[in-house]
């Protein structure tokens, strides 16, 4: 009798004692579709966490790009998906929240680090709910081999005309091929030409919100302002870019052998480790001299928590240092080209980054303009656009069947732009 | 997903023997021995599985995520909304060109490399292992070596071509409109040539020597063997293939386009099959939600064309068969 | 390897004369080379350093382009040795019992004369029409409620119910060619059927069970969907997934790459060498002969 009573009593303490190591001891996993990151958040970000919240393990467990979406919907229904996912902007994630999937987080006190328009792409459309901390906007540009400009005594273009010039002179002198893009992969033409020097066309946010009201479309001149850009775009893209995909053209470019590389500063990293040459960076050209200039500042990524994980306490802890100061700086300069889009104010290091960053001060910010609302329906606005700019680029399209192509698509389903 | 398929079993167990040819055999029970691991496992983990996700295709999506019964509905809308039925006919037709190519390049090559391995060379077992290991590889590493090949700036194939002074005729294949499908299929054609190559090899030598020496005693000579004499017998064999083709075409060949041209089929959905345009509306892509609702449909859809390939041939076989036993 | 299937044969062809050995050996050849370019292509510049990958991409690694670089990467980063030991089991386990049990079943198809013969034979066969990466759903939640999640034991599973109707299918339109005369003997002699099936039937299809074990093997061992919905955890991943994984954090280290699909490409080479020499065993015993 005694010597059970003791067991018992042990055993009663065991539990006790496990019990509340397990309130603290929680192994919380993060869906990703960023597996270039891995060592990263291996090395630095999930060390840094643990330092301040000892207790919580963290891994990141990222899927190729090619299969998150599917990989994801598919545990998130089975029920096997990571506590914290990476969330697409806008529509992709909001989707998921509306379905119940993706935990509402607007109590969270670190979203109050954010301005309201990094907010805005993770809420619904009334602002009511917010559903992913910010992680980062990217920047749209060029990033130019800064040697190669050197040896060609060639400036930083301001203006559309400035940029065919420096187009003209590289294509002159025969070393490199003036432009680093291909059509391919398709989403480059649209994300790194279309959207990137559309804004200075239509006027970024103001033309943006002029779609989404329903009082512009896309076949009106400054919409298709762009494509024709991109058709002079071609003479000077390399032999055989239909075939030439995203990564061809990183090689292209990183090995030397091409001048300009229309971009996202997400490269910045993995240029800065495969290049051996000084790169600078220039936004958007403006087209006449002393407007004013656009850039596309996409709020590209925020995470937030699976609405059934088993360890909300946990996953919520993780979030709120995602919004803290701290993770804002460490994300930045360890990623550098993926801005923080937190208040807190610091150094970014890098200074092909600190570069890019600087335009936020010089120009007119805006996102892509096929996220927000637009891409809701079927067909869906931000695949068209995929398709119709590698058209325009491989000459199967004239900039005005292009544009015509995104309108009729978007005015199939959306009522705005029906009337 | 337990009850009907046993029922079946049981009653096919204590059923009387029907049919033309009666086995002597006493019981029946080993019948359900011999199918019942199958069929369990099968139905358990694949037939269940597939059911439950076809079935969503009579079904309508929600914001919140729950469903209603739409009927027909949704066949409706692949066949006649503007926006998906050319989509779906563009993919339909792109899988017919597919299987063109391969029936006529793919097959033919088989059987002729399959003809010349019976024919038992030295270092047969050499070439036939070396001509299969495409065949082994996976789609990622495929997609890749081919794409690295063909790319422009690699400059391999025009290195090549420029070797036996072709060079002018290279074009970047995989990325004109005109051109991408046929590359696309030329090299699925690359990777699973072994696969008609095998089965036909093993057709072969499975006919008896005594045929083929009766047929040489006529005067026959090689040519005429092959054509009078294997062919035939090898029909039944070149049926599997040319089935086991026409399947693979809307189910394997998915990968290789997905990973080389992406879940758009590009360019301008120029390669875009079935498999693609199911699992971008099944899966999502991008921004594009998942629909499982019209993913089902596609995939419902898809299963009714196969199933319509696969019940011609069934019926031709019987056909045949029948008259073998008669 | 060289066939000596038949004499007969390999004399007339000798008769033939060298211009059609010529020919014969050309095509064999020249298809061959084509075969097999494309593979030593990967695995000659996983040899080399990045530039030497692009500026000399058909040359010999020496000298300066030469580098272990990319090898270096793959061992250092990826528990290849892990993932190819999760490979060989799932791969293996699958095969074994998607011949076990679509030979059981086929030969009751091809066999026997029962009422729903026909429906079974067509309800086994219903598999291979859709995908079955669209039941993943269902299969997941399958797997969770067995509590079979992150194990190997549900790409088995799956595995085995996805290669059972191309395996039924084949060997049933194989054992239905079997000549009858040999099992009803046996049956006169007095062999219970298990024993007809695995004393007569399968030494008789041996070649044929070689040929589907290797047209199985090929879906299971490259699959990429089933281990990233199924055991995406680090201990139950599969080669093919690990490469995956690995070119998409090394995207622009093509070094590291090719090294990464040299390394993947090996086994898979191996485990056929494997069925080849079983085939050929097959082949060579004569059974089909009879």
């Amino acid at each position: 009798m005694n010597t059970m009573l003791k067991t018992t009593t042990a055993t009663l303490a065991l539990c006790i004692a496990s019990g509340s190591v397990m309130a603290q001891d929680a192994t919380i996993t993060i869906e990703s579709w960023r597996s270039e990151d891995q060592a990263i958040w291996d090395n630095v970000l999930i060390p840094a966490f643990q330092e301040s919240h000892p207790g919580i393990e963290v891994q990141f467990t990222p899927t190729a790009p090619t299969e998150y979406n599917a990989a994801l919907n598919a545990r998130l229904e089975g029920g096997t998906a990571g506590d914290l996912i990476v969330c697409r902007p806008f529509d992709g994630s909001l989707a998921l929240f509306e379905r119940g999937q993706l935990a509402d987080i607007s109590d969270l006190e670190g979203l109050s680090n954010f301005p309201d328009f990094a907010r805005a792409a993770w809420q619904t459309d009334d602002a009511s709910a917010t559903f992913c901390v910010p992680m980062a906007s990217v920047i749209h540009g060029f990033i130019y081999n800064a040697d190669a400009f050197a040896e060609l005594g060639l400036e930083e273009p301001t203006t559309v005309d400035e940029f065919f010039a420096v187009l003209d002179a590289i294509q002159e002198d025969g070393t490199y091929t003036p432009l680093a893009i291909g059509s391919a992969d398709q989403w480059e033409a649209a994300t790194m030409a279309y959207t990137n020097i559309g804004p200075t066309y239509w006027g970024g946010e103001a033309g943006r919100q002029a779609l989404i009201e329903g009082s512009a479309a896309f076949t009106d001149p400054e919409y298709v302002a762009p494509f024709e850009v991109m058709e002079r775009w071609t003479d000077y893209m390399g032999r055989s870019y239909q075939a030439q995909g995203y990564t061809d053209s990183q090689n292209l470019f990183t090995l030397g052998r091409a001048a300009i590389y229309p971009t996202g500063s997400w490269e910045i990293s993995g240029f800065n480790a495969q290049a051996d040459f000084e790169m600078g960076a220039f936004p958007p050209p403006v087209q006449a001299a002393g407007d004013t200039c656009y850039i596309s500042d996409h709020t590209d990524i925020g995470i937030g928590m699976n609405a059934a994980t088993d360890n909300p306490e946990a996953a919520r802890t993780f979030l709120e240092w995602v919004a803290s100061p701290e993770f804002a700086e460490l994300y930045t300069n360890e990623l550098p080209g993926f801005f923080s889009l937190s208040n807190a104010e610091f150094e970014v290091e890098d200074p092909l980054a600190q570069e890019m960053i600087s335009w936020r001060q010089e120009c007119e910010s805006t996102i892509r303009v096929a996220h927000q609302i637009l891409s809701r329906g079927e067909p869906n606005t931000w695949n068209n656009m995929w398709t119709v700019s590698a058209n325009v680029f491989n000459d199967a399209a004239s900039p005005e069947e292009a544009a015509a192509a995104l309108q009729d698509g978007l005015a199939a389903w959306y009522a705005p732009q029906q009337n | 997903m337990s009850d009907p398929t046993t029922e079946h079993l049981t009653t096919a167990g204590k059923s009387p023997a029907s049919g033309r040819k009666k086995r002597r055999v006493a019981g029946r029970a080993h019948i359900v021995v011999f199918l019942a691991p199958a069929v369990l496992i099968y139905t358990v983990f694949s037939i269940y599985p597939l059911v439950e996700s076809l079935r969503l295709s009579l079904f309508d999506g929600l914001p919140d995520g729950s469903a209603v019964w739409n009927g027909l509905g949704n066949y409706a809308t692949l066949l006649f909304d503007a926006n998906w039925a050319g989509q779906f006919w563009n993919a339909l037709w792109n899988n017919l060109i597919l299987f063109f190519i391969h029936m006529v390049v793919q097959n033919p090559i088989g059987l002729l490399l399959a003809a010349l391995l019976s024919l038992a060379p030295r270092f047969g077992g050499t070439y036939r292992t070396l001509i299969f290991v495409p065949t082994l590889l996976s789609v990622v590493i495929v997609g890749f070596i081919w794409e690295l090949i063909l790319s422009p700036l690699w400059g391999v194939s025009e290195t090549i071509l420029g070797g036996i002074g072709l060079a002018w005729l290279y074009q970047p294949w995989l990325g004109l409109e005109s051109s991408a499908l046929v590359t696309v299929s030329l090299i699925s054609v690359w990777q699973y040539v072994g696969i008609p190559m095998m089965l036909i090899y093993a057709a072969l030598l499975s006919i008896p020597d005594e045929l083929i020496d009766a047929a040489r005693v006529d005067g026959l000579n090689g040519w005429w063997i092959f054509w009078k004499v294997k062919l035939p017998l090898i029909l039944p064999t070149l049926g599997i293939v040319a089935i086991l083709t026409y399947i693979g075409n809307f189910t394997a060949s998915f990968d290789l386009i997905y990973s080389i041209q992406g879940a758009l089929g590009a360019p301008n959905y120029s390669t875009d099959v079935m498999g693609t345009l199911l699992f971008r509306t099944f899966f999502g892509q991008q921004l594009q939600i998942g629909d499982t609702y019209m993913g089902a449909t596609i995939a419902s859809m898809m299963f009714f064309i196969i199933l319509i390939g696969v019940s011609f041939y069934l019926v031709l076989v019987q056909r045949r068969l029948q008259r073998y036993e008669m | 390897m060289t066939d000596m299937t038949s004499d007969s044969r390999a004399r007339s062809s000798r008769a033939k004369g060298l211009s059609t050995k010529f020919a014969v050996h050309a095509v064999l050849a020249g298809y061959t080379l084509i075969a097999i370019f494309p593979v030593i292509l990967v695995v000659l510049n996983s040899f080399k350093n990045r530039r030497g990958i692009f500026t000399d991409p058909l040359g010999i690694p020496a000298g300066e382009t030469f580098s272990m670089e990319g090898y270096a990467t793959v061992l250092t980063e990826g528990d290849f040795l892990t993932y190819f030991s999760n490979s060989l089991i799932v791969t293996v386990s699958s095969l074994f019992l998607i011949l076990l049990l679509g030979a059981m079943a086929a030969h009751a198809l091809a066999e026997y004369r029962f009422r729903l013969n026909t429906f079974i034979g067509i309800y086994l066969i219903l598999g291979i029409m859709v995908p079955i990466r669209l039941g993943t759903v269902a299969i997941l939640e399958l797997m969770v409620d067995l509590n079979l999640v992150n194990t190997l034991l549900a790409l088995i599973l799956v595995y085995t119910a996805s290669g059972l109707p191309v395996a039924v299918f084949i060997l049933t339109e194989f054992m239905r060619t079997l000549s009858r005369d040999i099992k009803d003997c046996a049956r006169v002699d007095g062999l219970s059927e298990y024993r007809i099936f695995f004393e007569v039937v399968v030494p008789l299809i041996r070649p044929v069970l070689a040929t589907v074990a290797v047209f199985s093997m090929i879906p299971i061992w490259n699959d990429l969907w089933f281990p990233l919905i199924l055991a995406s955890g680090d201990a139950t991943k599969t080669v093919t997934l690990g490469v995956q994984q690995f070119i998409g954090q090394y995207t622009v280290n093509w070094s590291a790459v090719l090294a990464s699909l040299s390394i993947a490409i090996l086994p898979v080479l191996g485990l056929y060498a494997l069925f080849s020499r079983q085939l050929i065993a097959g082949i060579t015993s004569g059974a089909v002969k009879g």
